[in-house]
């Protein structure tokens, strides 16, 4: 018998793909990197002292605190509001949806900065606020220019501005939930709004994370532009101090490391909120760096 | 016998296209009637009117005593509120094609959520009695899964106990397995006859003609909206007098 060639099978050793491409693009952009980091490190005109002289200054850490309650307030009301106004559009009442899809159109057709503006400049149109019922007349009334301050109309803006973009992303998650599941869901006998809070907004979670986390980080950066009309955020804080010390470039990195961090923080939470949603669902997790991991449900 | 479900002239329309045309149905307690018809003939829109999924144009559904979804007041019938229809379906226990599984819910979670958040009945009991359903379609081991990991027939029989941990005194079955691959149909069919013989009033659409010899005491015959031919089971598959029902036996066999 002549010997046939995959006798020796036992001894054989296998290489694999040796990817030479992924070595060469890691080296060169590593060595950009350590290029642009050099510059930066090296370029006496960052003043990284004076950055981190500054970093915990008092006023900036203020700074930071009102950016944090800002964003707070503005994501808690703005999808509260959102999550009303996208029931408003998919509900069966013609005059809630046509209300609710122009609400969405005028407020997020005009630029933050102007509604900002406006509400600032709300008095110029209603000196006077007045709350008045019937038959027992006005019960409450105050100047307009004593109830919007800086913040008030701050916040104004950005739930207004932050209620119109959830609407449409929490829409668009209610939508993806199949009617398979609300007719499930009321075959065996669930009331709507348990229907709702128990089977819809679990499952529609998964499509509004994503766009949402997105949308809280852009908020996060979206109040820098109180700034505008004096409210001490952290950007308006750090500007405070440069206009007197002329440290334009350290102070704005102060901000900048401020916005990073938060940000940062931010994606973290996003990650682990997600997780906790797609629970039953994704073949794959992802670790906080979006690389896919195998979740433990797929191999049990 | 009394019934468990009187149907008296349903009409049903989508968009001025007549569905059903006037149903007249009585189904005894504790029996097992299985709606035949070819594809489009108004059986799944019938099932869904004895729940109320939906709204009638014509005539009166009565689970039990129970007029369902409506309230009489002098000559007009006036649509429940929603709350009052959801209290009505909990008598009413429904199996999809699609199963409708809750996939961000376990096994267990799917079938002891409705108990214990709609009848607010104690936990304890509760998981005893999903257990026991559990053991009854054979996936007590799969307790803790989740919906995904299960197979089409798996997941079937998992609705069917969903459905019944509620303790409906009615089940209905839409076509529950006709979106199964051939070889997962039996476990889902084996699980029903079970439950017939249980003496649960069932109402099944299907194409299973076997399923239907062997466990039906009743058979209706729809087309196009109307039932042709209903009555024995063994006699109306056996000896069908109506030429269309002939039709539709030969060409499902
Ligand atoms: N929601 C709906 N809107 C419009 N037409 C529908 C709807 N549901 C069912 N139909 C129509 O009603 C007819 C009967 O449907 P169905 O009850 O599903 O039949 P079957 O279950 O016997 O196949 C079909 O012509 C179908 O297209
Ligand atoms: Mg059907």
């Amino acid at each position: 018998m002549t010997p046939r060639p995959d006798d020796d099978i036992a001894g054989l050793r296998i290489v694999g793909n040796r990817h030479w491409g992924r070595w060469a693009s890691a080296v060169v952009v590593l060595l950009l990197l350590a290029l642009a980091l050099h510059s930066m490190l090296d370029n006496p005109r960052f003043e990284w002292d004076v950055v981190a002289a500054n970093l915990t200054e008092e006023s900036i850490l203020n700074g930071v605190l009102m950016t944090i309650k800002l964003t707070v307030i503005s994501v808690l009301f703005g999808f509260a509001g959102g999550t009303v106004l996208a029931l408003m559009r998919l509900s069966s009442n013609p005059v809630l949806v046509s209300v609710s899809w122009a609400y969405t159109w005028f407020f997020r057709a005009v630029p933050m900065l102007v509604q900002l503006f406006l509400w600032y400049n709300i008095a110029a149109l209603y000196p006077r606020l007045a709350l008045s019922l019937p038959w027992v007349g006005e019960v409450w009334s105050a100047a307009t220019n004593e109830v919007i301050s800086p913040f008030s109309a701050a916040v104004l803006a950005l739930v207004i501005h932050q209620s119109a973009y959830a609407a449409e992303i929490i829409r668009a998650g209610i939508q993806s939930v199949g009617a398979g599941q609300l007719e499930a869901a009321k075959a065996l006998g669930y009331r709507p709004g348990q229907i709702f809070r128990q089977t819809v907004l679990p499952q529609a979670m998964r499509t509004i994370l994503p766009p949402a986390g997105n949308e809280v980080i852009g908020q996060l950066k979206t109040t820098a532009v109180v700034s505008v009309i004096a409210l001490q955020d952290v950007l308006y804080s750090a500007q405070i101090i440069y206009q007197r010390t002329y440290e334009v470039i350290p102070l704005l990195l102060v901000a900048t490391a401020w916005y990073l961090l938060m940000t940062s923080l931010l994606s973290v939470l996003q990650h682990f909120v997600e997780v906790h949603f797609s629970r039953g669902n994704s073949q794959h997790r992802r670790n906080w760096l979006g690389r896919a991991v195998p979740s433990q449900e797929s191999e049990a | 016998m009394s019934e468990a479900i009187r149907l008296r002239g349903i009409h049903k329309q989508f968009s001025g296209n007549p569905v059903l045309k006037g149903i007249d149905l009585d189904i005894a307690a504790g029996s097992v009637t299985v709606i035949l018809g070819p594809s489009g003939s108004g059986k799944s829109t019938l099932l869904r009117c004895i729940n109320h999924l939906e709204k009638l144009d014509g005539g009166t559904v009565h689970v039990g005593d129970t007029l369902i979804g409506y309230q009489r007041k002098g000559q007009a019938l006036y649509e429940l509120p929603e709350k009052r229809v959801a209290e009505q379906r909990q008598r009413i226990g429904m199996v999809f094609q699609q199963f409708n599984l809750f996939p961000h819910r376990t096994v267990l979670q799917n079938i002891v959520d409705a108990p214990l958040r709609i009848r607010g009945q104690k936990r304890v009991e509760v998981q005893a009695r999903a257990m026991a359903l559990l053991e009854q379609v054979g996936l007590a081991h799969r307790a803790e899964a989740w919906p995904r990991e299960l197979s089409g027939g798996q997941q079937q029989r998992v609705a069917i106990a969903r459905a019944l941990a509620m303790q409906p005194e009615v089940m209905l079955f839409d076509e529950p397995t006709s979106a199964l691959d051939p070889e997962l149909v039996g476990e889902v069919l084996q699980v029903m006859k079970q439950l017939a013989h249980s003496g649960i009033t069932m109402v099944v659409v299907t194409h299973e003609i076997g399923f239907a010899r062997e466990v039906a005491d009743n058979i209706v015959f729809m087309d196009h909206g109307q039932v042709v031919e209903a009555g024995d089971a063994r006699n109306l598959l056996d000896n069908p007098q109506h030429p269309r029902l002939r039709e539709f036996l030969a060409s499902v066999l």
